[in-house]
């Protein structure tokens, strides 16, 4: 059977409140790469978004059809003759004052800009300093991940841990059933990943996260010209760089979901396994109520 | 909710805010002390050594068709530089112009357009990349550098080419300018474009000769320019980091 623990670890630990179970669920490089993650996709996430200011609209295809971009995030001026922030996605326009196109900035002055100064990095407009936050955490998170991988692989992880088994996918209605009333499972079920946990976390560190390294890789010129490729993979340099939009929203979707399932399965308990390694399964006897 | 949980709720939602403004607050110091860029900027040099590894220096970049050609190609930076000196050659069509090369070539010379022309020339439809993030695609007809250079004879110490141009940057008059590496300025699709889309090189595009340096973003080809220099070493050449945009803090291997 797929477990989390180890041998040496089953045992209930001494620390743990009488009654309670506690398992050794994440190993020190899971441990230690997703912190290094963490750091990374907050920085490579804001400065992301100081580049993205740079130039405020996305398009598909070699280049930019600039009266044809289908997102654009700009100030312009409402019927009043007021300053407004606008968002257009696919034609439509949204009223996006005060977050997407006018916002306040760090002195509390209105600016004209796509995301505002509390999203990106550096706060104030600076697409060089921007470029050098996000390039020096573009290969932490390269080579992070590529750790990572390699330990999945070659360490067991991968097929103790995350690959869903036969079992999981058949049951993967109830899963998500016991997701939607929030039920989360204890005792000997919540000593593994649940299928949902495994399919989202296989599709965003094999999948989403690839992608959004190769669609970035794919914006320079110079591996362009060695790789031709990559414009064929994504559909030219201006469809790459749409591309690496939306997988740093999907990112934040995920990291987004995550959070949440955190805080209501859990904070402390959770916290703590991604810290110290111990998770705490609920009474020792087992069973899954809440 | 009892007023307890209330109370910890805020100071758990104030704590979280204000930690954020803390990190953020940290983050733009450390954008602006002297040491952590120079951390950051060690990427630059992993990225510059990994690309150059894995391209190999003579890779072309994909060239389009007529058909794939910008309708409105942006013109960026300067648009027409504020210059008398330049003014005065534009009046006269640029007639007067000459292309001084010089520094570390055998045999430093001064070109007109009309010397450039006769010299063998490339056409290229390509990719414009702008550092902002937008492409725009165009067609170019230019001298190779290599051939320019070829007529001067490169000195075996010269490193980089760099080009001064006409275009005042700011109020002291700073004018741009960009360097390559050698070995970026003998790559094929290197030219000194006098043509645009068939037509004269308009002015808020370069007039009357700019650089077309494919496998970088659009700062590195220089506009207006006015004299091209072979240098070993650019540490005294303006702020010293090799171009106009380097020196305000941009990467100068523009590669990505």
């Amino acid at each position: 059977m797929p477990s989390l623990t180890t041998p040496r670890d089953a045992a209930t630990s001494a620390a743990a409140p009488p009654g309670r179970q506690r398992i050794y669920r994440h190993a020190l490089p899971v441990r230690i790469s997703h912190w290094v993650n963490v750091v990374c996709l907050i920085a490579l996430l804001m400065s992301g978004l100081q580049i993205f200011d740079a130039h405020p609209a996305l398009y598909w295809g070699d280049k930019s059809t600039f009266d044809r971009p289908w997102l654009a995030i700009s100030a312009g001026q409402n019927d009043a003759e007021e300053l407004v922030g606008v968002t257009t996605i696919l034609g439509h326009e949204f009223d996006t004052t005060g977050v997407l196109g006018l916002s306040k900035d760090a002195d509390g002055e209105p600016a004209e800009r796509a995301f505002p100064a509390w999203a990106t990095l550096p706060g104030p407009e600076w697409l060089a300093m921007g470029r050098r936050w996000h390039f020096f955490f573009a290969w932490l998170f390269v080579i992070n991940g590529a750790a990572y991988a390699a330990y999945a692989l070659l360490g067991g992880h991968l097929r103790r841990d995350l690959l869903p088994s036969g079992q999981d996918l058949a049951h993967i209605g109830r899963s998500l059933w016991d997701h939607l009333r929030l039920r989360f499972p204890k005792g000997e079920a919540a000593k593994r990943y649940n299928v949902l946990q495994k399919l989202a976390y296989l599709a965003t560190v094999f999948a989403l996260g690839p992608l959004i390294v190769m669609a970035g890789l794919t914006m320079s010129p110079r591996l362009d010209a060695s790789f031709p490729v990559l414009l064929d993979i994504f559909g030219g340099r201006q469809s790459a760089r749409s591309i690496h939009f939306l997988c740093a929203a999907a990112l934040l979707g995920f990291v987004v979901i995550h959070l949440t399932m955190v805080l209501i399965s859990g904070l402390w308990n959770n916290l703590r396994s991604m810290i110290t390694g111990r998770y705490d399964i609920g009474d020792s006897g087992g069973g899954h109520g809440r | 909710m009892d007023a307890r949980h209330l109370d910890r709720r805020r100071f758990i939602a104030r704590a979280a805010a204000g930690a954020t403004t803390l990190l953020l607050g940290a983050c733009d110091k450390l954008s602006e002390s002297n040491w952590f860029p120079r951390v950051l900027d060690s990427a630059e040099a992993v990225t510059k050594r990994l690309q150059r590894a894995v391209t190999g220096s003579q890779a072309l970049a994909r060239e389009f068709s007529e058909a794939d050609l910008s309708p409105e190609f942006k013109s960026n930076g300067t648009q027409d530089p504020d210059d008398p000196a330049y003014q005065k050659l534009a009046k006269n069509r640029f007639k007067d112009w000459r292309l001084e090369v010089a520094g570390l070539v055998e045999r430093p010379a001064r070109f007109s357009l009309a010397e450039l022309r006769a010299l063998p020339s490339r056409t290229q439809i390509t990719r414009h990349d702008c550092v902002e993030g937008w492409s725009c695609i165009g067609k170019w007809k230019g001298a190779p550098l290599s051939a320019l250079l070829d007529r001067v004879g490169v000195r075996p110490e010269a490193r980089y080419v760099v080009f001064f141009c006409a275009d005042p940057m700011n109020m002291d008059g700073d004018k741009y300018y960009e360097s390559i590496d050698i070995h970026g300025a003998y790559h094929p699709q290197t030219i000194l474009a006098y043509e645009m889309n068939d037509k004269t090189l308009p002015i808020p595009y370069g007039a009357p000769l700019r650089l077309r340096d494919e496998r970088q973003l659009g700062y590195k080809m220089a506009k207006y320019i006015m004299r091209i220099e072979l240098v070993a070493s650019f540490a005294a050449i303006g702020g010293g980091r090799g171009g106009y945009w380097e020196d305000q803090g941009y990467e100068w291997y523009a590669g990505i």
